[in-house]
């Protein structure tokens, strides 16, 4: 068997504070294989994207470690790429420049229509094929991270890391920039790690998603193995019956993680308390019927 | 079209224009002509309104040199100025026609004799003198610039150089151009020795001068720039693994432009308001020594001359605070940056 691609053991971080230091994360464990993608979910300041900023190598470990194809890392690097929730496009430079800045580093020894041409396949996969030369700062939100998904993969990264690229978008333009980020993982099959907040989103990129408890002390509550066959279409997952069960896991779990705790958070608790103890026998299969209709019930809600 | 011109003018800060070009382009007529008489009209209510208190205040003050000159009075002047100058430019053009022709009939004479050119010596006019003030300020300033932007930018990439410098700015930024002066004078007097130099002493301690005291402002932006650049350019940098030159040039200082713009038209406006005392205490032939020259000269004719120049100085700090303001504009690529 390959050795997994991404491998993070006993991951800490703490902050220091004026009341002490302040534990974000603890005891954080992960392997994910090579080709797999992974989505992190979790509630706000659960450290999920801390968590994701220590594997970019762009914030500091506390303890433990974190290996990419087994050697630790070393600070960052373009074989960690990242997408950023704003897509920081330098706006002085064209799409293509700002995709170029980055392949000249990574390709220093191919000439400079090889590089050009590595940038416009790529950015045409985004359909930005026909906005090379527009100036960044003229691009729509959309665009932009369009050309940031284009940034990330021309890189040829080992692991893509994926920091909610698509949470200051629209809905409608979320949806779209989902399709175009899994047509270009479907051809490049490139390790991925995706934080995000959207149960949804998670279901329809990912193989696993990874539920992290709330913080401090955050650490991987559960894990779903999501089923559902590649190449996916959002019609395809959406139909498929074992949807509404699998979403309803990942509901459950937000909810028994509630910081702020409604009646019915505070009612469904044990539920979660269950989840959370029930990750080891039981990863992916179809949960109790109690479960299903509870997650029903949450449908209306959230 | 019009909206192109109108785009232009904002872009330029010249918005007095744009109602007119709305009206030549027939825009609602009515709602031009309102705003032509909002931003024209009331700043000429103003002027007028300035101008008739300044003519009935300076009949009333009687000083050594006659009454104080009223707008009337300093117009002349203005005027004699611009007469002085174009007499002095024909007497120059005579003067080298004269000895073009006496050259000319020595060589007619004998083709190998030698001929001398000679350099005409009259005085400046006060267009020369407006000249020389905007070349030692621009001189200044790019001194200026070329010590306080990478300075500011190692101060804003690293917190201990900044907390090096801190206190140093902190002292020197608020020094007089005048407390400078005399040290600026003896340091060049000991170190520039030639005597056949490019330039005049006085030219070099008033332009030093001025970069001393021009250069804060925009140290204390471009570090601030750099400082403040988005953490995610840094990060994205990181990534990318870029060399510390790439970083800096194609990241770090394209980013930090809009702020260093700013500091770059505070320190413009410094420098020219610095440059006119400096002039007068090192005798820089500019407008500085034309109103130190008028003021020791003591006619009747001198107040008018030197409000001349007073106005002279503030509209062409004016016009170089909108050009800075067009750099600014163009450099922060569609961020908002303050205009005032």
């Amino acid at each position: 068997m390959k050795p997994p691609m991404l491998e993070i053991v006993n991951l800490k971080k703490v902050y220091p504070t004026k009341k002490g230091p302040f534990v974000v994360l603890e005891n954080f464990n992960l392997k994910v294989d090579d080709g797999e993608f992974i989505a992190v979910i979790g509630h706000s300041g659960c450290g999920k994207s801390t968590a994701l900023m220590m594997i970019a190598g762009l914030n500091d470990i506390s303890d433990g470690n974190i290996a990419v194809n087994s050697r630790e890392i070393d600070g960052a690097g373009p074989d960690r790429a990242v997408v950023f929730q704003s897509p920081s496009l330098f706006p002085w430079m064209t799409t293509l420049e700002n995709v170029m800045l980055g392949v000249n580093r990574v390709y220093p020894h191919g000439t400079k229509k090889q590089r050009e041409d590595i940038c416009k396949y790529y950015l045409n996969k985004v359909g930005l094929g026909s906005a090379l030369n527009k100036k960044a700062v003229d691009l729509s939100n959309g665009m932009k991270q369009r050309v940031g998904i284009a940034r990330a993969f021309a890189l040829k990264p080992r692991v893509l890391l994926l920091d909610e690229p698509f949470g200051m978008l629209d809905s409608l333009t979320r949806a779209e920039l989902q399709d175009v980020l899994l047509e270009v993982w479907n051809k490049e099959k490139i390790t991925a790690i995706m934080v995000t907040h959207d149960v949804d989103e998670a279901l329809y990129l990912s193989d696993r998603v990874v539920m992290m408890t709330s913080g401090p002390y955050a650490k991987v509550g559960d894990v779903l193995h999501v089923p559902f066959e590649r190449p996916r279409t959002r019609h395809n997952v959406n139909d498929d019956p074992r949807y509404y069960d699998c979403r309803g896991h990942l509901l459950d779990f937000l909810n028994g993680h509630d910081k702020d705790k409604t009646p019915e958070g505070l009612a469904s608790d044990d539920d979660s308390k269950t989840a959370t103890d029930s990750k080891n026998s039981n990863k992916s299969g179809p949960k109790s019927s109690h479960r299903s209709s509870h997650a029903q019930k949450e449908l209306k809600y959230v | 079209m019009a909206n192109k011109i109108i785009n232009f003018l904002s872009f330029c800060g010249l918005t007095w224009f744009i109602p007119f070009v709305r009206l030549c382009a027939g825009e609602n007529p009515k709602d031009q002509v309102r705003d032509i008489i909002t931003v024209i009209g009331i700043p000429i209510i103003a002027i007028l309104i300035f101008l008739g208190f300044w003519s009935f205040t300076a009949a009333q003050i009687k000083t050594s040199l006659g009454n104080l000159p009223g707008p009337v009075a300093v117009m002349e002047s203005g005027r004699t100025l611009m007469d002085e100058h174009a007499a002095e430019r024909t007497k120059e053009q005579a003067f080298y026609e004269r000895q073009e022709q006496r050259n000319a009939k020595k060589l007619a004479k004998n083709p190998g004799a030698e001929v001398k050119i000679r350099k005409y010596t009259g005085k400046p006019t006060y267009i020369d003198q407006i000249g020389t003030s905007l070349f030692t300020v621009f001189t200044g300033f790019l001194i200026a610039s070329l010590i306080a932007v990478p300075i500011g930018v190692i101060c804003g990439l690293n917190k201990y150089v900044m907390t090096a410098f801190n206190p140093l700015i902190q002292i020197f930024k608020p020094v007089s151009p005048l407390a400078w002066l005399p040290i600026v004078t003896m340091v060049v007097s000991a170190l520039y020795t030639t005597t056949d130099g490019w330039f005049e002493k006085s030219f070099i301690t008033s332009a030093i001068t001025v970069a001393l005291c021009s250069l804060w402002p925009s140290l204390i932006n471009t570090a601030l720039g750099v400082a403040s650049i988005d953490k995610d350019y840094i990060n994205v940098a990181k990534v990318l693994k870029l060399g510390f030159f790439e970083k800096i040039f194609k990241i770090v200082l394209p980013a930090s432009l809009p702020y260093i713009f700013t500091g770059l038209r505070i320190s413009l406006g410094v420098g020219w308001m610095v440059l006119i005392a400096a002039e007068m205490l090192a005798q820089n032939p500019g407008l500085g020594k034309f109103v130190w020259d008028e003021f020791q000269n003591g006619s009747s004719h001198s107040l008018a001359r030197i409000l001349v120049a007073v106005f002279t100085i503030g509209l062409i700090g004016f016009m170089l605070d909108r050009i800075m303001v067009v750099f600014q504009k163009f450099v922060s690529f569609g961020q908002d940056v303050v205009s005032a």
